[in-house]
């Protein structure tokens, strides 16, 4: 064994000295609780001398103090609360080499409490080491970790019947194993590249063969780490860059306009045009910036960039930029099938607004429909009218604004998701396609409102004649200090004097009692854009031209606005620079528009609207 | 053009998501600077993602018994780079001398104490601030008392145990206390950016760095270090720069940036922790773990 070693780190020494990089993967070790994770990782550690020095002796003098056994799990284990558990709690990260790379081994906890912790650890790896017990056999999260892997994509996957020794070395148990697993594997989708006899507390079929099981003339461990392969590279593929921000930095004397994001697939140069989803805005890259580097014409997967634009267009974080002359464009959707996993104390159910995350979008989201929820233990499928924590379920979810997003076996990156619920993550899952239907959450609302409205006798038009004038909800928006209010209040004024029936409708972003601050903007934001819609539909309905003014949003927060306003008119005056797309806005009035001025060109629409028909002034 | 990222291309890709992921979504964001050569390669990686700027503070913790040349680098890359730099410092502690050696507390204490303490509440806003006015080239007591919530630290898992478990996005309670064993998930580049007010955040951006990443990543990029990390012909650098009555230089040659890579190369500290030279790791069964779980960084 010490040759080996030896042999082993001599290697290496001398390729370092002469080769500047390694390469470097991630591995993950996954399987059932007690089945052996640590000790392999500790064996790996060990037996490759990567540890530092005095560390095994360290650990083993601790043991000897301590009247327990040595382990080679313990050199892991280095926390103290560890310790006095006897079990992983999270995905300690260690270190070593092999001749071939550097790997960074993450030891996930094979306790159920701690999936979290495994799925965290799993996600970062780019293979796995899966641990069965050759004594206890398969058990729960043997086939929960499997799920889990073939979930996060993982396509490096070998699986380590441990604890050989404990057998006897007998190959009719590893065979058995080998059968019963593969079939499991089989049922998921999914193929090991392996299956490996080992003992990590003996050292066997660790960096070396060994001579206990003569039947076994396969990989050793190390062996099996130095094939796996690299994930292909991504820059061939269409081209996605996730919006994460966009920088100004004026107050330090920068002009520059700087859309960040990390490229996740794909390549885009200089001049190249390119869509922004869900928007649909469109512009053309003007340049790459970068610091301290040298002048760059393109970019692509895997950078984390910045690119100007040759247009001033309005696009907000979250937006996927993609290229515009590439096929396999993203789907935009609002309903997405998903494969989910669920980690939240609180159980994943229906008629609740969460946040949904795909790669930088960050949109509410409500679970519509459960297809069936797997039983990890088992793999049996069931209906059930919620997801529990620690549950595996096919579903359909609905995002309350347009997403975009691909299917995940087309680019993984965009095709992936995390469920926020109360400022947690509380799950994650894959996009296996978008569903087209007319169901929409908003739709239902607004059918099951209508259906159970009392109307009195007084017709709309009974209204319009009493009133001279027809209802309508009139939407002042615009960015801050574009004088949105003072128009608001001057249009309302005007009609008053004129005896129209009308009210300004003066709330900035708070309408409900409960306190916005204990809860994510993301949802208050479409909260209270959902309860403007409903105020509104009740003034309006009672035959009020109802003026409100409203900052900060987008497209798809009219659209909600005038579904919810239905069947009464909405009419959108923007002030200053347009962020929206033209057909969303009825009126355009320059920033900071004198009052008077603003308020004849609105009167002016509403006449045009047939809101203010003429016949009524008579 | 060469489409493929290297080691050192990848770590600071995801360095710059994870500091534009902070930057997003936490508005009293902070960064610590202990002029060292980690958080030092952290500023870089700032300007990297800020194309040029850094658009929050730094914040150094000083002791008081940082080694002279330290804080002039600071200063000079501080007026240099235009860095809203800010120190602040245990003042009654170093007033009634109860420092390791001379006050007869131990290096842990001393630790709690001077940067612990310091720490906490440079960051709460309840002790001064001191703030560089780029004008005078002094620092001047701070006005802004508001207390800095979000803080990017430059820790790496290699460094030690309690350090491999961080997470790049990690909560806080308002005591600073860390839950190992309740850590949230972090998945395909999500972390943990929501939150209810009150928590307080660390942010790792670092976290998958090896120091001969950091050593690397410093002589490809060509970003000024001090030079205590080097030889000055005596045979001895220092490795990890902390407080003089605390830090030991190691057995080493060295003399300048590209010596240092290619002395790392050869696995000559591989079997020696970095940290070694710091002496108030030692002092019990998981010194640094106690000192962490208190918001040491």
């Amino acid at each position: 064994m010490n040759k080996e070693i030896q042999r082993l780190s001599g290697r290496r020494n001398k390729m370092n000295m002469c080769e500047v990089q390694f390469e470097q993967m991630n591995v993950v070790i996954v399987g059932h609780v007690d089945h052996g994770k640590s000790t392999l990782i500790g064996r790996l550690l060990a037996d490759t001398g990567s540890l530092p020095k005095g560390k095994l002796e360290e650990i083993k003098d601790r043991c000897l103090r301590n009247a327990r056994p040595f382990e080679y799990a313990f050199l892991l284990d280095a926390l103290k609360d560890e310790q006095s558990q006897g079990i992983t709690i999270d995905t300690a990260r260690s270190f070593f080499k092999s001749q071939k790379r550097d790997y960074i081994i993450i030891d996930a906890p094979g306790h159920i409490e701690f999936l979290k912790n495994m799925i965290t650890g799993a996600a970062r790896a780019e293979a796995a080491l899966l641990v069965i017990d050759a004594a206890e056999g398969i058990r729960e999260n043997s086939r929960r970790h499997g799920y889990m892997l073939s979930l996060l994509g993982i396509k490096n996957i070998t699986v380590c019947v441990n604890k050989m020794d404990l057998v006897a070395y007998r190959q009719e148990i590893f065979d058995e194993i080998k059968t019963q697993y593969s079939k499991f594997l089989e049922e998921i989708n999914l193929e090991a590249n392996n299956f490996i006899p080992i003992s990590a507390r003996e050292g066997q079929n660790i960096i070396s063969l060994s001579k206990q099981m003569s039947w076994y003339h396969g990989n050793s461990i190390l062996q099996q780490l130095d094939s796996f392969r690299k994930s292909a590279p991504k820059d061939e593929q269409p081209f996605r860059m996730p919006v994460q921000d966009i920088y100004k930095f004026t107050a330090q004397g920068d002009d520059r306009r700087i859309v960040v994001g990390r490229v996740e697939s794909g390549t885009i140069s200089v001049g190249q045009e390119v869509i922004f989803f869900p928007s649909q805005k469109r512009s053309k890259i003007k340049s790459i910036e970068s610091f301290n580097t040298t002048a760059k014409k393109e970019t692509f997967a895997g950078q984390s960039t910045g690119v100007c634009l040759e247009t001033q267009i309005y696009i907000s974080p979250g937006e996927l930029m993609c290229r515009a002359q590439e096929g396999n464009l993203p789907h935009i959707n609002s309903k997405i099938r998903t494969n989910l996993f669920w980690l939240g104390k609180q159980p994943f159910v229906k008629e609740k607004i969460y946040k949904l995350k795909i790669a930088t979008q960050q949109v509410p989201v409500v679970l519509s429909e459960i297809v069936n929820v797997m039983n990890a233990a088992e793999l049996s499928k069931s209906a059930k009218a919620h997801i529990d924590r620690h549950e595996v379920a096919e579903c359909v979810l609905e995002t309350l604004k347009p997403v975009a997003f691909d299917n995940v076996n087309m680019i993984p990156e965009t095709g992936r998701f995390v469920v926020v619920d109360n400022y947690e993550i509380a799950g994650g899952g894959i996009i296996l396609s978008p569903v087209f239907d007319n169901q929409s959450s908003l739709k239902q609302h607004i059918n099951k409102r209508e259906f159970e409205w009392e109307r009195s006798a007084i017709t709309p038009e009974n209204r319009a004649f009493k009133y001279q004038h027809k209802s309508a909800l009139i939407v002042i928006t615009g960015q801050i200090d574009t004088g949105k209010q003072r128009i608001a209040k001057a249009l309302e004024e005007k009609l008053f004097n004129m005896g129209k029936f009308t009210y300004f409708l003066g709330i900035s972003n708070r309408l409900s009692l409960s306190s916005s601050e204990l809860k994510d903007k993301t949802l208050v934001k479409f909260e209270h854009i959902q309860q403007l819609g409903e105020l509104s539909h009740i003034l309006t309905d009672a035959g009020l031209i109802l003026i409100t003014s409203i900052t900060d949003i987008d497209d798809s927060d009219l659209d909600t606005l005038r579904f919810l306003n239905n069947p009464n008119k909405t009419l959108v005056v923007n002030v200053g620079e347009n962020r929206f797309s033209s057909e969303k806005i009825d009126l355009n009035l320059v920033e900071n528009e004198e009052s008077q001025l603003a308020v004849n060109k609105i009167v002016d629409l509403l006449v045009k609207s047939v809101v203010l028909d003429p016949e009524y002034f008579i | 053009m060469n489409k493929t990222m290297d080691k050192l291309d990848n770590l600071e890709a995801q360095s710059v998501f994870i500091l534009r992921e902070a930057y997003r979504e936490f508005k009293s964001l902070v960064m610590l600077w202990s002029i060292g050569k980690d958080s030092t390669v952290l500023l870089w990686l700032a300007r990297k993602a800020f194309l040029g700027h850094v658009p929050f503070p730094l914040v150094h913790v000083d002791t008081s018994f940082k080694i002279s040349e330290m804080i002039a680098y600071r200063d000079k890359l501080a007026l240099q780079w235009k860095l809203n730099m800010i120190y602040g410092q245990n003042k009654a502690t170093l007033d009634a001398k109860k420092t390791f050696p001379a006050g007869a507390i131990d290096r842990i204490s001393c630790c709690k104490a001077l940067k612990t303490e310091a720490l906490r509440h440079t960051l709460a806003g309840d002790w001064p601030r001191y703030r560089l006015n780029h004008s005078t080239g002094k620092y001047e007591l701070d006005t802004n008392t508001e207390p800095y919530t979000g803080v990017i630290v430059g820790v790496r898992a290699d460094e030690e145990g309690s350090r491999s478990k961080e997470r790049y996005f990690s909560p806080r309670d308002r005591n600073n206390d860390w839950d190992i064993g309740d850590q949230p998930p972090e998945l395909w580049n999500q972390f943990k950016t929501d939150f209810a007010p009150g928590t307080h955040l660390r942010i790792h951006p670092l976290l998958d760095w090896t120091e001969l990443n950091i050593w690397e990543y410093i002589d490809r990029e060509n970003i000024p270090i001090t030079s205590l990390y080097f030889d000055q012909g005596e045979g001895k650098r220092y490795r990890s720069l902390g407080c003089y009555p605390c830090t030991f230089p190691v057995e080493s040659t060295a003399k300048n940036v590209k010596e240092i890579v290619a002395e790392l190369r050869t696995g000559k500290f591989a079997n020696i922790a970095e940290r070694s030279g710091r002496a108030q790791d030692k002092e019990d069964g998981g010194g640094l773990e106690t000192l962490r779980r208190d918001g040491y960084m």
